[in-house]
């Protein structure tokens, strides 16, 4: 299955420029799964998004179909056929 | 002729002026504009000016960028410049200090971060691995939080496997195998804000130098303490004597004279201004015994702090001092402390500056 992947615009140089991407997964995804493959090929972009313990980072929101996964089972939330997986940054700074 | 650069350190952003006699600067347009940069190492030990910049996005996270075109292009790998392994567990908040070893270990740089944390790279700063002797240390449970954050901040690096950590809090430590293991080094330093008698470790330690003619010789500005070790850090005594306050974040030390260190005081813990709303830099030549207050070309009226890593030498000669101050203000001085002038003002906060002499 595929999902789309919406990337914030501060991201964008990180996936050459790409604000939307397709990720194929195989066998049931969630949104960890999703990151991952994304992380093959657009390294930078993950490290942005995770820390290195794996962590979405504090001030990055995700959003599966309009919902956030803080609200649902975080990188283990499910992510269906045709999900719309959408990364952006939250109100923070100064 | 010679250029100097001055590298400006934001919470906003990157400003990089150059100079070709330190008192009349061209000021570049920010690199990194809205990320914070709390650390900058500039390394000239190879015939080349290599930037090394520790940008943090409040969003994004912290990573190490390089240049080696004076900030043209920068580079930073792909799987990152300085990330802890998966065992420990963390993961890096800020990079506090960017540290070029000395001349004869070319390609040797430390870091110090946040958590508290120190960092080596053999690669010139492109990868940092963990100083696992400080990051397993059984004090490291024990260490604290200064009010910017619980950071190894201040990383000097000495001769034979000597290393001098700072860290807020928990003071200084020092290795002498290269980082493999670790020693509080604290005796004499006050940690007024616990009870009791001074502990071996957990002081708030604001920065230290090392006198580069004797590097057995160190000084500190600690919180609410002037101090110098002429044992390499195993014992401190009070240089504060002759200074309007012993409060402060600033210490820098003559990159090549004995006994010549600079401080920028403030009032104290609870007023963290310049005394009297005047900045200005107070200076030794003869290793804290006496000093002389230098404010021409600083302002009156000024009631920001400059921060630890907010001041800087470079290495000519005569030696150029570096202030900035939270209130986006930049300063610089040609003679060593005496007059300064203004190298920009109205940028965001300062976090901190370096400078060098360009190869």
């Amino acid at each position: 299955m595929t999902v789309r992947l919406l990337v914030p615009r501060l991201l964008a140089g990180c996936t050459a420029g790409q604000r939307e991407l397709a990720i194929p997964l195989v066998g049931p995804g969630t949104v960890g799964a999703v990151l991952d493959t994304v992380a093959a090929d657009h390294p930078v972009f993950d490290r942005r998004v995770r820390d290195e313990t794996g962590a979405l980072r504090r001030h990055v929101n995700v959003y599966v179909d309009g919902e956030d996964v803080r609200r649902l089972q975080h990188l283990a939330t499910p992510v269906g056929p045709d999900a719309e997986v959408m990364v952006i940054q939250s109100v923070a700074g100064g | 002729m010679t250029t100097t650069l001055l590298a400006i350190g934001t919470r906003k952003g990157l400003w990089l002026a150059t100079s070709d006699d330190r008192r009349t600067w061209t000021l570049s347009p920010p690199h990194f504009l809205m990320t914070e940069v709390p650390s900058i190492g500039i390394d000239t030990r190879e015939g080349r000016a290599r930037l090394m910049v520790g940008v943090r996005s409040e969003h994004f996270g912290p990573t190490v960028v390089h240049s080696d075109d004076l900030g043209q292009t920068w580079t930073e790998p792909d799987g990152g410049a300085i990330r802890f392994p998966a065992d420990a567990g963390a993961s890096v908040e800020r990079i506090w200090q960017l540290q070029p070893d000395s001349a004869d270990r070319p390609g040797v740089v430390w870091a110090g971060c946040e958590p508290i944390s120190v960092w080596r790279s053999g690669d010139g700063g492109e990868h940092f691995e963990l100083c696992r002797g400080l990051w397993d240390h059984p004090h490291r449970s024990d260490w604290g939080a200064g009010a910017g954050g619980s950071a190894a901040h201040t990383v000097i690096p000495g001769p034979e496997g000597t290393v001098h950590v700072a860290m807020s809090t928990g003071g200084v430590y020092r290795t002498r195998d290269g980082g493999a293991s670790w020693q509080p080094r604290n005796a004499g330093i006050s940690a007024y804000f616990l009870p009791g008698p001074a502990p071996e470790f957990g002081q708030c330690v604001h920065k230290i130098a090392r006198d580069a003619a004797d590097p057995r010789r160190l000084y500190a500005q600690n919180h609410h303490g002037v101090y110098r070790s002429d044992d390499d850090g195993d014992s401190w005594t009070s240089i504060a004597g002759g200074l309007p306050s012993d409060f402060g974040f600033v210490m820098l030390a003559h990159p090549r004279r004995a006994g010549t260190a600079w401080v920028v005081p403030l009032v104290a813990d609870s007023e963290r201004i310049p005394p009297g709303g005047e900045l200005a830099v107070h200076r030794t030549d003869d290793t804290g015994a006496t000093w002389r207050r230098s404010a021409a070309g600083l302002p009156a009226g000024e009631f920001n702090a400059v921060l630890r890593d907010a001041a800087a030498v470079d290495s000519a000669d005569p030696v150029g001092v570096y202030l900035g101050t939270r209130g986006g203000a930049v300063y610089a001085s040609a003679d060593e402390g005496e007059t300064f002038s203004q190298v920009a003002d109205h940028l965001p906060d300062v976090l901190c500056v370096r400078a060098a002499v360009l190869p």
